[in-house]
């Protein structure tokens, strides 16, 4: 397909692309291209303006602090995090990253165009907001953090307004986590995920695809009457559609709760 | 630097070089297949499902249909008409005659260079490693069974 005209630039440096990002209203931050380049062919969006962040070194890279905090750049891609043996400190991140797609779409793809397209089908906005991780975001006005609970504010939006970038996304120490889903497909997209992470006696669940940001509760315990109760009392009413009817996904975000929650209890 | 709508790209494809001037807009599977005469990598679905137009970059597996070619700008690029070296079929190749590992066609360009980065990472996959690495390759014809027997028979 044929794109709309389209200007390019691929600025070095996060302070050149702010400038870039500045300049035009019709400006947008390019990161893996997985999915605006595809929105650009069906013309659902049509930047005037492509800011690739691709040598941007700054944006790239995982780093493991001495207090077990990771640190993960916007532009690092799914398979940088599979393959990387830093980001083993937080083994769901793996994991959850090598179910996304296929192995085309994970060499490109990035953590940071992930979560700033927000897409409700999504794995890592859940996974980030059930882990209590810490986005980065810089704009003109200089550098805030945003927890992750606060970063997703709609479809397809996020903290990171017109003019912003996510620069890095931190992450703190832990391994009792849990993803679950029912995808379209093995690896596909996803119809209900949940993403689950314990400490001690609290639990916090983050749950995907049935609302327009991440869904999350701190059920009172792990005990299974507990964590169903958390999702009772959330009233979902998520979407249907053609693959899964709303009280489908209802009942899905009880059972892969349920799931997500006991596969982080055997990683205590 | 500000932005442009047209750029002079330079890529290495299969080993030669070439220079060519062309719109931002233009994806890197219109740019090897119209601009280069490289028809070899498919267009099958165009929305990054199917994976006909899988290709290297940089040694990295892509789909050029999801990849404008200016991002390809400095790169190192193979595709299916890298594999055979004067004329001759390689060992993936022959591989795939030999276990009849497609039916019409159209997705093996795909297939093969799914199946040659998985190869260059991994010197004996498991059938488990073969599907997965070949996760992002549809083929709408056959099925699968013959494509995995070929991956694996030419990793032995």
């Amino acid at each position: 397909m044929l794109l709309r005209e389209v200007e390019y630039a691929r600025p070095a440096r996060v302070q050149e692309a702010l400038r870039l990002l500045g300049a035009n209203d019709g400006a947008r931050a390019l990161a893996g291209g997985q999915t605006l380049i595809n929105v650009m062919k069906a013309r659902a969006a049509s930047p005037d303006v492509l800011v690739d962040l691709a040598d941007i070194a700054e944006l790239r890279g995982i780093e493991l602090g001495s207090d077990g905090t990771l640190e993960l750049g916007a532009m690092t891609t799914y398979t940088d995090i599979i393959d990387s043996a830093e980001a083993r400190a937080r083994p769901i991140l793996g994991e959850v990253c090598n179910q996304i797609a296929d192995v085309q779409v994970r060499n490109r793809g990035t953590i940071g165009g992930n979560v700033c397209s927000n897409d409700p089908t999504n794995h890592l906005p859940p996974l980030l907001v059930a882990i209590g991780a810490t986005m980065t975001i810089v704009g003109q006005a200089g550098e805030r953090s945003v927890p992750a609970d606060e970063f997703f504010l709609g479809v397809y939006m996020t903290a990171a307004g017109p003019g912003e970038l996510l620069t890095k996304i931190s992450v703190p120490p832990g391994k009792s986590d849990g993803f679950a889903s029912v995808p379209i497909g093995k690896d596909g997209t996803c119809i209900v995920n949940v993403a689950a992470s314990l400490t001690n006696r609290t639990a916090r669940l983050a749950i995907g695809c049935v609302d327009a940001v991440p869904v999350l509760l701190t059920p009172d315990s792990t005990e299974d009457a507990a964590v169903r109760k958390a999702v009772h009392d959330a009233n979902l009413d998520p979407p249907w559609d053609v693959h899964a009817s709303a009280e489908y996904r209802r009942h899905l975000a009880e059972v892969l709760a349920l799931r997500a929650v006991a596969q982080a209890a055997e990683r205590r | 630097m500000d932005p442009v709508s047209r750029k002079t790209i330079t890529v290495d494809v299969n080993g030669e070089r070439y220079e060519r001037e062309l719109d931002a807009r233009r994806l890197l599977i219109h740019f090897i297949r119209d601009d280069l005469d490289l028809t070899g990598s498919h267009i099958g679905c165009d929305t990054g499902n199917c994976g006909a137009c899988s290709v290297l970059v940089d040694g990295t597996l892509v789909k050029s249909c999801m990849m404008l070619a200016v991002q390809a700008d400095g790169a190192k690029i193979e595709t299916v008409e890298g594999l055979a070296a004067d004329g001759e079929l390689n060992g993936l190749q022959q591989a795939f005659s030999d276990h009849h590992a497609l039916q019409c066609g159209y997705c093996t360009p795909g297939m093969l260079m799914s199946a040659t980065a998985l190869l260059r990472e991994n010197k004996s996959p498991s059938e488990d490693e073969i599907r997965k690495g070949i996760q992002g390759n549809i083929c709408r014809c056959t099925g699968y069974v013959n494509i995995v027997e070929a991956i694996r028979a030419a990793a032995q």
